[in-house]
């Protein structure tokens, strides 16, 4: 059995996890539109973290650790870090020590999940060798003293699903005994102006599955989730975790920068996992939902192709953005924390059906007493993944 | 080039017994700065749009895809030829690289200078490593799983195992991976291997 031990979420909306869902039951976003960010000539809407309040909670952090004593043998200097290694280093380092996690142990595995790492750096000097993916994966590792070599997942913007799936495969396999999933990507003028020349993104904040949507907004952030796996025995009260059920890849094999009409992929993705457990059995499917004309509309086909379309749906990037190579584990993370409260968070900005096929959609706050849900991402490469947890037996 | 008529040589991806059970390669392929190799034999010293005019021809949408896809495009091609288009639809595409897609992020980078401003969607879809999986899968409808993961270096077997992994959640009909790169000083190498469950 694959349980999650401990989670971590770093947003503009909070440095925790309790503190993002606190924040998004107030109804908060961090959202705004900024003008002459980055060198931008044109501005955007989006949310951007306190590089400031990062910083000081990250000094925090390596004196906690440090006091731990859990980190032992660390070879990379703090002030060689960027910018993206210590915000993914923060949300880790804070999932640990919840978790109780020895990340020096040979049987632990990091697997981070970024689209772009540290591109930004790209604009000072095209040579900088900080920009390899697999170079800022290892410095993360190594900050933590762990001696394994990391996986690098870059699926675009379904790689934090995809990072936890490949942490399902490494446990399975018996690779590791505990894997810690770390989603992180931050903003800079090379992401936002691509996003921009596709005229994908929204002037104000986004809509997710709504009649008046104007594409999505981009956001940053890290999310850290740290997955175990156990022999049943093992487990005293296997009810109380949530645990690893079901999960699938699948591309459209349509087009590298748009979703299929049929949302080919992304049913695949749910007939897979629903061969795993029931519709009934499902408190909500937490969607992607970017409020962009094209994507709200091929998952609305595809969960209905699916037979979801009376299953309670939400998006949560009206809060906070698409965090791309974080958004999968962010919003994993959510979807856990809320069915632990017993409810299904609303989605925020919709408000009337704008899609082919009307989805069981809410912008207020809904309860529900289920313990399983589907979380599915798609992103540019015709690309779609999904997975799924519950807590406790199966009902 | 019919795969059941290739030498088929066995291998064991795993090394427990939990799914990762033996493997079958059915075909390999190597495209690099020396030519194509298909099965350890060279078929072309061309490079690679040179073999793409040799092999395939009929693909003009071959010429809008940047350096990396390019490339997988041409040893997929290679790797796929003659295989029934009913096993390719839950075929997996697990790929790996070092260099991400940095070469066409360096090119996107110039776009935006604060003088020369001019970022283009055509340029910055290719500004993300795992599009070459997305061109593989368009031209040849594989609507399996498309996996793309970044290492530090090439290291066949490890690649082979991860490839494995695949069969622990999920039931491809078959899996094209492999390690497809392009650098800065236009060094490229893509070794890519067709491969099944033996049982």
């Amino acid at each position: 059995m694959i349980v999650k031990v401990s989670d971590n979420i770093i947003t503009p909306l909070g440095l925790t996890t309790g503190d993002n869902l606190e924040a998004i039951l107030e109804g908060r976003s961090e959202l705004r539109l900024h003008e002459g960010a980055f060198g931008l000539p044109e501005p955007f809407c989006g949310s951007l973290l306190d590089r400031d309040a990062v910083e000081e909670a990250f000094r925090e952090e390596i004196s906690l650790h440090n006091a731990d004593k859990s980190r032992t043998g660390s070879s990379v200097p703090d002030e060689e870090l960027t910018f993206m290694e210590r915000l993914a280093i923060l949300s880790a380092s804070k999932a640990i020590r919840e978790g109780g996690i020895d990340p020096t142990r040979d049987d632990v595995l990091f697997i981070l999940s970024t689209t772009k790492g540290n591109v930004d750096l790209l604009a000072e000097n095209p040579d900088d060798d900080r920009a390899y993916l697999a170079g800022s994966a290892q410095k993360i590792a190594e900050w933590f003293g762990n001696p394994n070599p990391p996986t690098v997942v870059s699926n675009a913007c379904i790689s934090g699903v995809c990072a936890q799936i490949a942490a399902v495969r490494a446990l399975l396999g018996g690779r590791c005994r505990t894997a810690v999933v770390i989603g992180c990507d931050v903003l800079s003028k090379f992401i936002i102006s691509g996003f921009q020349s596709f005229k994908a993104l929204s002037p104000e904040p986004c809509k997710p599955y709504d009649k008046n949507r104007l594409g999505l907004n981009l956001g940053e952030g890290a999310a850290t989730l740290i997955l175990r796996s156990f022999q049943d025995a093992e487990l005293s009260d296997a009810s109380s975790h949530w645990h690893y059920i079901s999960s699938s890849i699948h591309n459209d094999a349509n087009h590298i920068s748009g979703p299929s009409r049929t949302g080919e992929g992304s049913y695949r993705v749910l007939r897979d996992i629903l061969e795993d457990l029931s519709p009934e059995e499902l408190s909500f499917v937490n969607a992607h939902g970017t409020a962009t004309a094209y994507n709200d509309e091929m998952e609305s086909i595809a969960l209905h192709r699916a037979g979801l379309d009376n299953v309670p749906v939400n998006g949560l990037k009206g809060f906070y953005g698409h965090t791309l190579g974080a958004a999968g584990v962010i919003e994993t993370i959510l979807s856990m924390a809320a069915a632990d409260k017993g409810i299904i968070l609303p989605t925020r900005g919709f408000c009337e059906t704008g899609t082919s096929y009307a989805l069981n959609l809410s912008s207020d706050t809904r309860k529900s007493d289920r313990k399983a849900f589907i979380k599915i991402l798609s992103g540019f490469g015709g690309s779609n993944a999904g997975i799924a947890y519950r807590k406790g037996g199966a009902s | 080039m019919n795969p059941d008529s290739t030498d088929m040589n066995s291998i064991t991806g795993g090394d427990n017994s939990t799914g990762a059970s033996a493997l079958k390669v059915l075909r390999s392929v190597r495209v690099s700065n020396r030519g194509a190799e298909v099965d350890g034999e060279l078929v072309s010293g061309a490079d690679v749009t040179g073999l793409y005019r040799e092999f395939i021809g009929d693909y003009p949408k071959f010429f809008k895809m940047d350096a990396l896809c390019k490339l997988g495009f041409v040893a997929a091609e290679l790797l796929l030829v003659n295989i029934p288009a009913d096993r390719l639809e839950d075929a997996a595409i697990v790929l790996f690289n070092r260099n991400g897609s940095l070469v066409t992020d360096r090119n996107y980078q110039k776009t935006i200078g604060d003088t020369d401003y001019f970022p283009s969607p055509a340029l910055f879809v290719y500004t993300l490593a795992n599009i070459v999986t997305g061109e593989i899968a368009i031209r040849h409808k594989i609507y399996g799983e498309s996996s793309f993961y970044v290492a530090d270096s090439y290291d066949r077997d490890e690649v082979l195992e991860r490839a494995a992994e695949c069969y622990l959640t999920s039931t491809p009909s078959m899996i094209i991976t492999g390690w497809v790169d392009w650098n800065d000083s236009g060094d490229y190498l893509a070794e890519f291997q067709l491969i099944t469950k033996l049982y």
